[in-house]
């Protein structure tokens, strides 16, 4: 099987490329172990988070943020998307200050998204929090989606102009003959002269055989879910000096998040959850919104993304012919998906983009 | 929540062996590793022993227990046997996690607690095949089971007219129990297929060497046609209708749709195992299609594919009461030889008995899996509208969807539909939805999956949650 | 739906259900006293607001949510009653 460019990873970064390449005419094939957003795409907290991103990815957040305002109009879905805003709190007077130096920061770069608010604009936007924050730091259009129903979308949108998909398709092997690249699977040999690398955790053995040192780390982190409880919470809560996203889904249901990981076994995808770690979480989410001690926790999980050393992934060519990579989002990818999708294209079909992509060099390693 | 029984137990941190469940597989385990020195604790949600079979053994009045019959009496040997051993018996104990690495959380009353072990014996048991027909979700439908744990818990039975419809020995044995307590059953509709008679009757001939429980099914049949209870065989297309509570309930009967007038119908469609424990520790599970379940991969001792954990009883794939004793005693000896407490020829010679008992009491199996064997298009709920996950009221034309749109397995079902993600955690619906995904995409039921296990399996509050580890810190 | 067998139980407790006082049995789980009190149903879903009746008042169907003592999403065929227990239907979510 051939095609004009071989996509290995069907997640949210993986069918993002496919997409924005067929929409100009390319045709691709998406090579996928498991199913389509099996881990890190399909489970994550579905975050669409500008605030406090790393100045090297900011130029890169605002630009998605503008698709995931108008995503209707490139997937035909909405994703569940509701942009409620996204605040980090202050619960004392060096976070506060912490808020502010960020604050200053992002300005100082040209960006005008994060601003401070005080504890009065606080408690308008969030009356349910405990009454001892004293402001915080806020990006108004920032909000979230529902991660499988946005890959779902991504990935009809992409079959409908003609990528082709395989799952349960792993590649075994990668070869170069001649000016292709060729994919042994166990179903078979896909072929194309073009190759990109969107295989999360496992995106070290594919730049590995592609001819590119990766240094990943998978991980999985773990997220816990509650029944539904009446609407309280509209923004989307991160702390200044807690690890926490928590946020309230459109049907009830809280999501709590605090990059805490499970113990991972990534040869059998298997994960064991750290209670000590969720108790944690439940502790700091206590600690801000003590009303919700018996609210139930009725399930939690952890998928599998790949994690870089200095927590920013890799977007770029590789050193081979006919390599590109996008991974490593290091568990803040899936509000950069669009994005990156749209850059991969341009990387490919033009030799060049316009977001500024240095600092995801593979090269860095 | 009630206070135990007894004298307050203190739980240890770390026991050698921890038994999940107090019924018959629990209890006999308990006992027999407790006589070899054991150090045992066996946890169970329920506030006496004797698990759903033998449930309210310890406080039932005898007018009562002697309207339940002979099998149920013969728990009475098995509490009374455990209560004569030294084990930490932990009541009313909700068990919300369970792991590789044997960590169990769990709950009693609003304290949750970590404790580890050894060696980990699931003996969770059996829950009614959940069966997704039009009008199930309706106030006025319960489980068959449920009928009888309200009698036999609580002296509660239907009020006259109650009907009873679906497959299986239970189903004969509840109206047989109720007649005895002088419930006027209206209706048994029996949804059993006239082909499974031909289809069981190969097996016929093992199950004559356990011809007891034959016998005991006609003589139910027999006194139940005495008392003039009417019963319709090979029904089909069952119904419930209703605005706010079932009204009446319809079908299919020789070549005739019916209806009949009830505020009550008692249905069921057969035994599974209790599975969700083993499932969230990661347990491998295998589709068995004689019993029409997912049945954990075991070996003759019980043991699973993950090291120190074991399962037996109903929960290892339903071979009913009396193979559960026998399975628990296996299970705790073989716990008890991989703690070093005795060595393997020990083992072999204690087991010798009842694994002779167990291997008489299954001829019995093959004959009552074919028999009762439950129609495919029943399971996997032809009818569009109907609800099968009970909790985000999914349908099975949603599910049905789904599959066309490309997601060919349950969990991707689950991710897109939200069906099985509602209190229950799945338990309700993951069977169905196998059925359907397998069915709508033309594969067997052990492709279209399981759900993956997600703990807890027993919701835990924030609250709760929070109070563990509380030297923990990010 | 139900009826208690005529049994003459040893001790019972006092609980309102939906407001109305009865007597129960003592050692009666919550959901046993609601049916046999004659209440039709015990919580509307979520989703629709559909009323719905434990199913399988063994723990694994999470039908029987109610409110017990103003805790929303209680299982109440795992509770026993007390006296003075306050049992209400729950409605969709519940209250916080």
């Amino acid at each position: 099987m051939r095609a004009d460019v071989l996509i290995i990873g069907g997640g949210l970064i993986g069918f993002s490329t496919a997409l924005q390449l067929a929409m100009r005419g390319s045709r691709c094939i998406v090579l996928e172990k498991d199913s389509a957003g099996r881990h890190a795409s399909g489970v994550n907290a579905g975050g669409l988070r500008q605030l406090n991103r790393h100045p090297a990815e900011i130029p890169l957040s605002v630009a998605a943020a503008e698709m995931w305002h108008n995503i209707d109009t490139l997937v035909g879905s909405d994703c569940d998307t509701r942009f409620p805003g996204q605040i980090r709190v202050a619960e004392n007077a060096a976070d506060m200050l912490l808020l502010e130096e960020r604050a200053a920061m992002v300005r100082s770069l040209g960006f005008q998204h994060e601003e401070i608010i005080g504890k009065d604009q606080l408690y308008r936007l969030v009356p349910a929090l405990s009454p001892h924050c004293i402001g915080g730091l806020i990006s108004r259009k920032d909000g979230y989606g529902r991660p499988f129903h946005a890959l779902d979308a991504f990935r009809r949108k992409a079959c409908s102009l003609g990528v082709e998909f395989h799952s349960s398709t792993r590649v075994d092997e990668l070869e170069r003959s001649g000016t292709e690249w060729s994919a042994i699977t166990a179903k078979g040999e896909f072929r194309a002269p073009l190759l990109v690398n969107c295989a999360g955790a496992w995106a070290g053995r594919i730049a590995a055989a592609a001819g590119d040192a990766a240094p990943v780390k998978p991980g999985a982190p773990m997220l816990m879910i509650s029944e539904r409880i009446p609407h309280f919470m509209d923004p989307v809560i991160g702390a200044a000096s807690r690890k926490l996203s928590f946020k309230q889904m459109q049907n009830g249901t809280l999501l709590i998040g605090g990059a805490h990981m499970a113990k991972l076994d990534l040869e059998h995808q298997v994960t064991d959850m750290n209670w000590a770690k969720l108790a944690v979480s439940a502790r700091t989410v206590m600690a801000l919104f003590p009303q919700l001690k018996n609210v139930r926790i009725v399930r939690t999980w952890a998928g599998i993304e790949a994690f870089m050393p200095d927590n920013l992934p890799v977007i770029g060519s590789g050193t081979s012919p006919g390599v590109y990579h996008a991974f490593g989002f290091s568990a803040h990818g899936f509000q950069l998906s669009p994005v990156v999708g749209k850059i991969m294209s341009q990387l490919i079909l033009d030799g060049k983009t316009d977001l500024p992509i240095e600092a995801f060099s593979i090269e860095r390693f | 929540m009630p206070a135990c029984d007894g004298p307050t137990i203190v739980v240890k941190d770390h026991y050698q062996l921890v038994i999940i469940g107090a019924g018959p597989t629990g209890l006999s385990a308990a006992r027999v590793a407790a006589d070899h020195g054991v150090d045992v604790a066996l946890l169970d949600e329920q506030p006496a022993p004797g698990g759903q079979i033998y449930r309210a053994m310890e406080s039932i009045p005898p007018a009562r227990a002697g309207l339940l019959g002979d099998e149920y009496q013969h728990g009475r040997k098995i509490v009374s046997s455990f209560r004569q051993c030294n084990v930490d018996y932990l009541s009313d104990t909700q068990v919300w996690s369970l792991n590789s690495k044997r960590e169990i959380g769990l709950l009693q009353g609003d304290e949750p607690l970590m404790i580890t072990a050894d060696q980990v014996l699931l003996a969770s048991g059996a829950m009614e095949r959940p069966v997704p027909f039009p009008g199930w979700t309706l106030p006025g439908v319960m489980n068959a089971g449920a009928g009888q744990i309200l009698f036999k818990s609580h002296g509660i039975v239907p009020n006259d007219g109650v009907v009873l419809a679906g497959s299986g020995p239970l189903l004969l044995l509840l109206a047989w129990q109720y007649m005895h307590a002088g419930v006027k059953i209206q209706a048994l509709l029996d949804l059993t297929p006239m082909r499974n008679h031909l289809r069981a009757l190969p097996r016929l001939p093992r199950a004559l060497m356990a011809r007891h429980y034959l016998a005991k099914g006609l003589v139910y049949k027999k006194d139940l046609k005495r008392a003039g209870i009417s019963t319709l065989h090979n029904v089909s297309d069952l119904h419930a209708t209703g605005n706010d509570h079932i009204s009446s309930v319809s079908f299919r009967h020789r070549g005739r749709q019916r209806s009949i007038e009830t505020e009550l119908l008692l249905v069921h469609f057969g035994l599974i195992p209790n599975a969700h424990l083993s499932r969230a520790a990661g347990c491998e599970y295998q589709w068995d299609r004689s019993q029409q379940c997912w049945r954990p991969e075991l070996d003759d001792w019980g043991s699973s594919s993950i090291d120190g954990i074991l399962i037996a009883g109903d929960g290892a794939g339903i071979g009913g009461a009396r193979t559960a004793e026998h399975a628990g005693r296996l299970s705790a000896l073989q716990a008890t030889y991989a703690l070093g407490i005795i060595d393997k020829y020990e083992r072999d010679q204690l087991s010798r008995d009842d694994r002779k008992w167990m291997h008489d009491d299954l001829h019995i199996r093959p004959f009552l899996e074919s028999f009762f064997h439950i129609p495919r298009k029943l399971l996997s709920v032809p009818d569009d509208d109907t609800i099968v996950c009970r909790c985000e009221e999914v349908t099975a034309g949603e599910i049905r969807m789904a599959v066309a749109d490309g997601h060919s397995d349950s969990n991707q079902v689950k991710f897109l539909t939200r069906c099985g993600m509602g209190p229950c955690q799945g338990r309700q619906c993951a069977e169905a939805v196998a059925h359907i995904v397998a069915a709508a995409g033309g594969e067997k039921v052990a492709q279209g999956g399981h759900y993956r296990g997600r703990p807890p399996v027993a919701p835990l509050t924030l609250g709760q949650l929070a109070s563990l580890y509380p030297e923990e810190t990010e | 739906m139900f009826k208690r067998l005529d049994e003459n139980p040893a001790a019972t407790v006092t609980v309102t259900i939906d407001g109305v006082q009865f007597n129960v049995p003592a050692g009666e789980t919550v959901a046993a006293a609601v049916l046999a009190s004659g209440f039709g149903h015990t919580r509307t879903t979520v989703v629709s607001g559909a009323p719905r009746a434990p199913f399988c008042l063994m723990g694994v169907c999470y039908e029987c949510l109610m409110v017990i003592d103003g805790k929303p999403n209680q299982r109440a065929c795992r509770e026993l009653v007390n006296d003075g227990m306050k049992i209400e239907c729950q409605h969709a979510t519940g209250r916080l």
